[in-house]
């Protein structure tokens, strides 16, 4: 829940939560709505019994546990969401690299950070192009699921080409030199960024303890 | 002078070479084209010329690639970045994606090479200068059309101030007015006597700016000379390489039974343009 009021509050003061909600929802619904099924029916040891289905029970022991697995993908989620909304690639990469780290390192920090938007982007220009040779996308659940196959393909040969050339094209301009980049500029760290950033490092052993001492739950 | 000698290449896993003895000679002021149809060989030649095959995409190298009479083959790739830069079809899998500008992403190349700022920044100028896209300098280069993206990612390798120049197929992605964008500017470069290796498939702007040519087919050259020779001999259309424009009107005049002689000055006209414009620098 303090995880959750972490990722909250600065969106609503960023004013990206409605962005923030949706992308967050896109990137965990799948893995939630499966960890819900499976902790709702099959929770080892679950005995409270709210819904039969044939051979398979709901309890609410799994019910409970489900919940917490769901605050915590959402807090998890929701933090990666904000960081990404709210921050340039340009800027991780040159203060992570101002700081010590290499720029390779960095690189891969921000690479990550831009895999999600570009696979998406990639798989809609591929549903349009099969949506322009008939494929069918809409519809029933079937057809839906038929039209998956020829699109996940594409996507992942595409996502691999690409990873290629963008190697390609970073070593033809030296990104592999051993030795420290020349940076132009350096972001900057206004007072109440870099009051919000050592409350936080301060508030991270105060929240380990606590949890340890039991006191969170 | 950039020197492939009879280069055969087999990529990692492959069971055949993709080219096979290749020769090919990029003196300081040549602008060569390599034309032919898709997998005959273009890309691999860039690949090695530029120094990227074998070091980033693994295969099997027989030949020699020489920069300047110097043998190559044991330099680790970032030595030979400013000796040869090379341009890529897709504009937007060359962007770095950590510039918040296109100054940023043109002056890239040079901070990974540790230079000083003033330096950085000299670079960039020049090179945003020379193609033309200073204006551009504070835009997003995420958000640039197709065409303002490959010229800004030609400036990022002219700011490491190659000695050559390697486009592979740098117009193939983009529509008809990025491609327009990009061959004038190419044809620019080609014109301010830089040294160009271009594999290309539209013949109209190789038959403008190239003096030579070769044509491949399945990794092998089988043709090579002046464009105005290679280009409109019918051999190079069963080849795979389509007639420029100029090409197939000649022939549809001498169908016609007219004189072709205008347009024989026409397809010279390139090659001729560029000598005396190097002969007016030198």
């Amino acid at each position: 829940m303090l995880v959750l009021v972490a990722v909250v509050v600065p969106a609503v003061l960023a004013g990206i939560l409605p962005r923030l909600v949706r992308t967050s929802l896109l990137v965990s619904l799948p893995i939630a709505v499966s960890a819900v099924i499976v902790n709702v029916f099959f929770f080892p040891g679950g005995r409270d019994v709210i819904l039969q289905l044939g051979p398979i029970a709901a309890t609410r022991e799994g019910l409970d546990f489900a919940v917490q697995i769901l605050a915590r993908i959402a807090a998890i989620s929701g933090a990666i969401t904000l960081f990404y909304l709210t921050t340039r690639p340009a800027d991780l990469v040159v203060d992570l690299e101002r700081r010590g780290i290499s720029g390779r390192a960095a690189f891969v920090a921000n690479a990550s950070v831009q895999t999600v938007p570009r696979m998406v982007e990639l798989a809609a220009s591929i549903v349009a192009a099969q949506r322009a040779r008939g494929l069918d996308t809409e519809g029933s659940l079937g057809r839906r699921l038929r039209g998956i196959v020829p699109i996940v393909g594409p996507v992942i040969l595409g996502s691999i080409a690409d990873v290629e050339e963008r190697t390609m094209a970073l070593e033809a301009r030296g990104f592999t030199r051993p030795g420290r980049r020349t940076l132009l500029w350096a972001p900057p760290d206004r007072p109440a960024e870099w009051v919000a950033r050592w409350l936080l490092v301060l508030a991270l052993p105060l929240l380990v303890g606590a949890r340890a001492a039991g006191w969170l739950g | 002078m950039l020197t492939l000698e009879s280069v055969t290449y087999r990529y990692a896993g492959a069971s055949r070479p993709a080219i096979r003895e290749v020769s090919l000679r990029l003196a300081a002021t040549d602008v060569v084209g390599l034309c032919g149809p898709s997998e005959s060989g273009k890309t691999t030649v860039c690949l090695v010329a530029s120094g990227l095959a074998p070091r980033t995409i693994r295969g099997a190298l027989e030949g020699r690639l020489l920069i300047d009479g110097e043998d190559v083959a044991g330099r680790p790739m970032h030595q030979l970045v400013s000796r040869v830069g090379i341009c890529f079809q897709n504009p937007t899998t060359q962007l770095s994606g950590v510039s918040a500008t296109v100054y940023e992403e043109v002056a890239f190349g040079p901070m990974n090479l540790g230079l000083s700022r003033g330096e950085i920044v000299a670079r960039a100028e020049e090179a945003l200068e020379a193609l033309r896209i200073s204006d551009l300098a504070r835009r997003d280069p995420s958000r640039l059309s197709g065409g303002q993206m490959q010229l800004v990612a030609i400036a990022g390798l002219l700011a490491m101030r190659p000695a050559h120049l390697i486009l592979d197929e740098p117009t193939a992605e983009l529509d008809p007015a990025g491609a327009r964008l990009v061959a004038d500017a190419i044809g620019r470069l080609a014109g301010e006597g830089r040294s160009i290796l271009i594999a290309e498939q539209r013949t109209d702007l190789v038959a403008r700016i190239c003096h030579r040519v070769l044509v491949l087919r399945e990794g092998r050259v089988e043709r090579e000379g002046r464009p105005a020779e290679v280009l409109s001999d019918p051999r190079s259309r069963d080849l795979g390489v389509p007639e420029p424009s100029a090409v197939r009107l000649r022939r549809r005049v001498v169908e016609a039974g007219l004189d072709a002689g205008p347009v024989d000055r026409v397809l010279d006209r390139g090659a001729t343009a560029i000598g005396s414009r190097r002969s007016a620098g030198a």
